[in-house]
């Protein structure tokens, strides 16, 4: 049989174990197994490639491929969950960089009057390098390497205007035109503009909306390599490619949902950097009511439901485990406990479940706000722990904030909140929250992690 | 040539339909593995560079062989972490 009807049905093979892996990740009782069908199916698309009568030296791909693996290796085991985000934002940035590389290595030795060709190698290009440059920007923003409040300048609509216009002229020249300026520098232009745009379309958005962002450089770096696909015409690139392109598309879009924002919005707004004005309107907030954690123990032992919301804040004082433990002691003494889960909340979609997980929460007990609002009412406490721009009242009642109508866990129309909160300062979005002004509000102010430790000591003293 | 690029673009529009498909279906609880068993795939790039790299020309190499570096990392990070985060969720 000829060699390469062996490959692409093995191609076909491995598309499949793709399209069922995600399938099986769609339901938490099946989704390891479908990640390891999926996994095996790379494995057996990389292992045919290799049998293809092309490649000549071996030396330099197993070299490659060991040096790879070993890093993804030592990173994947070694990462802390709360750091997840900047992991995959910077895997999304070697998916990206790795098709621009195959679509240059292509470029360098294909003939140049092939249109369809030099098309794909220019979407390749731009896209694997807008997305490098792009996850690069979105890791130092997440890890704090590099300042995450947005970025904005005078004439930067111009600016991108253009970029984009040369980035156009560029591709022109490329698939059509040719000879205006040689390959190689036409080649390297593109790379360098791709890197620029890269920059320019991540810079100027802020920490907050980074999960929207890592959610469309996720579907970018499957785009990139989908249109790789089309450079050396194969058809496992293209249908993976698609798939993580369409995945991305669809988690972009429940986030702008959460945050009832479009996308354009996200993406040219600077969220922020503009609010802080509107912040400055909303004084006369009245006082706080601050709670000792002794009396706050005495409110929860008496609550026979209590509903824990967590934030970002939670994971960055490692508080979860705390968390755990206390909502085990609050069930065993009659209290039904359930944690409400914001789309946002934490730095990437989901987020807050593999943080809550990790402690070894049930996943049963997560549940998503339209879930939980309906029965607020019915709340005797509701544990705002790290959360902040998630629950703020704002989002329902003030027309002139910058979140109104994203919606929000209500915790507000619950019998009795409490804010465990370190000091006064304002959340990620860096906006007022009325919230902590409540009648019904305590605040127990401190580390989230000692407070909830105090709590758990309380119960089992 | 134009009859395969007409293939392609048909396995293409197909594939993004079955992509929305299977995605809408999975629950907000495992967007964060979906997310980087999601990014794993996408180092399926891999296949194009490994091609590269077992080439003959000097210039295709040594693009190829570091496009094999990158995207193996993306791979194995990608699918072990995935790994990892799975196996912390559990039922009472």
């Amino acid at each position: 049989m000829d060699i390469s009807i062996l490959v692409n049905l093995t191609y076909i093979a491995a598309s499949i174990l793709f399209i069922v892996g995600l399938k099986m990740l769609g339901s938490p009782d099946t989704a390891r197994q479908g990640n390891l069908l999926s996994a095996s199916g790379m494995l057996l698309a990389v292992v045919i490639t290799l049998l293809d009568q092309n490649i000549i030296d071996y030396k330099f791909i197993a070299g490659a491929l060991l040096a790879g693996s070993i890093v993804g290796y030592f990173a994947a085991t070694k990462v802390q969950m709360t750091s997840m985000p900047e992991m995959v934002a910077i895997f999304n940035g070697f998916g990206g960089i790795a098709s621009l590389l195959v679509g240059s290595a292509e470029y360098v030795v294909s003939s140049l009057d092939n249109p369809a060709l030099m098309g794909a190698i220019y979407l390749t290009v731009l896209i694997g390098g807008l997305t490098f440059t792009g996850s690069l920007i979105a890791y130092g923003k997440l890890s704090e390497v590099i300042s995450g409040k947005p970025f904005l300048y005078k004439g930067q609509q111009f600016v991108n205007g253009l970029l984009l216009l040369a980035i156009l002229l560029v591709g022109v020249n490329m698939i059509f035109v040719q000879g205006m300026i040689s390959p190689n520098e036409t080649l390297i232009l593109l790379i360098s503009l791709a890197f620029v745009l890269g920059i320019l379309f991540v810079i100027p958005i802020g920490g907050a909306d980074m999960p929207v962002v890592i959610a469309l450089l996720n579907s970018f770096s499957g785009l990139a390599a989908c249109a790789a696909g089309f450079v050396i015409t194969n058809n496992v690139l293209i249908v993976a490619g698609a798939l993580v392109g369409a995945s991305g598309l669809i988690l972009t879009n429940i986030m702008c949902k959460a945050m009832n924002r479009s996308l354009a919005n996200v993406l040219f707004s600077g969220f922020g950097a503009v609010s802080d004005s509107n912040s400055e309107g909303s004084e006369e907030q009245g006082e706080v009511s601050p709670i000792s954690a002794l009396d706050a123990y005495l409110i929860l032992e008496a609550a026979s439901s209590v509903l824990i919301v967590p934030g970002y804040g939670m994971a960055v004082a490692q508080a979860q485990h705390a968390v755990r433990e206390l909502g085990e002691l609050l069930e065993a003494n009659g209290a039904e406990v359930k944690y409400a889960i914001h789309p946002v909340a934490g730095r990437m979609p989901g987020h807050m479940n593999v943080l809550l997980a990790e402690a070894n929460v049930s996943y049963d007990v997560l549940v998503e706000p339209e879930d939980v609002n309906p029965i607020m009412e019915t709340v005797d406490v509701c544990m705002v722990i790290g959360a902040n721009d998630v629950v703020n009242p704002d989002a329902k009642e003030n027309e002139d904030s910058p979140i109104y109508g994203m919606p929000i866990i209500e915790v507000d129309n619950s019998k009795t909140v409490f804010v465990l909160k370190r000091s006064m300062a304002s959340g990620f979005a860096g906006i007022q929250n009325p919230l902590f002004f409540k009648s019904n509000t305590r605040m127990l102010f401190g580390d989230a992690k000692e407070s909830v430790s105090t709590l758990v000591s309380e119960f089992k003293g | 040539m134009e009859s395969q690029i007409i293939l392609l673009i048909f396995i293409l529009v197909l594939s993004i339909f079955l992509g929305v498909e299977l995605i809408t279906k999975v629950p907000s609880t495992l967007h964060t593995p979906l997310m980087s068993g999601a990014n794993a795939i996408s180092g399926i790039t891999l296949v194009g560079a490994v091609l590269s790299s077992g080439s003959s020309e000097i210039i295709t190499i040594i693009l190829g062989t570091s496009a094999v570096f990158f995207a193996s990392i993306n791979v194995v990070g990608g699918y072990l972490v995935t790994n990892r985060m799975l196996g912390m969720f559990k039922k009472k």
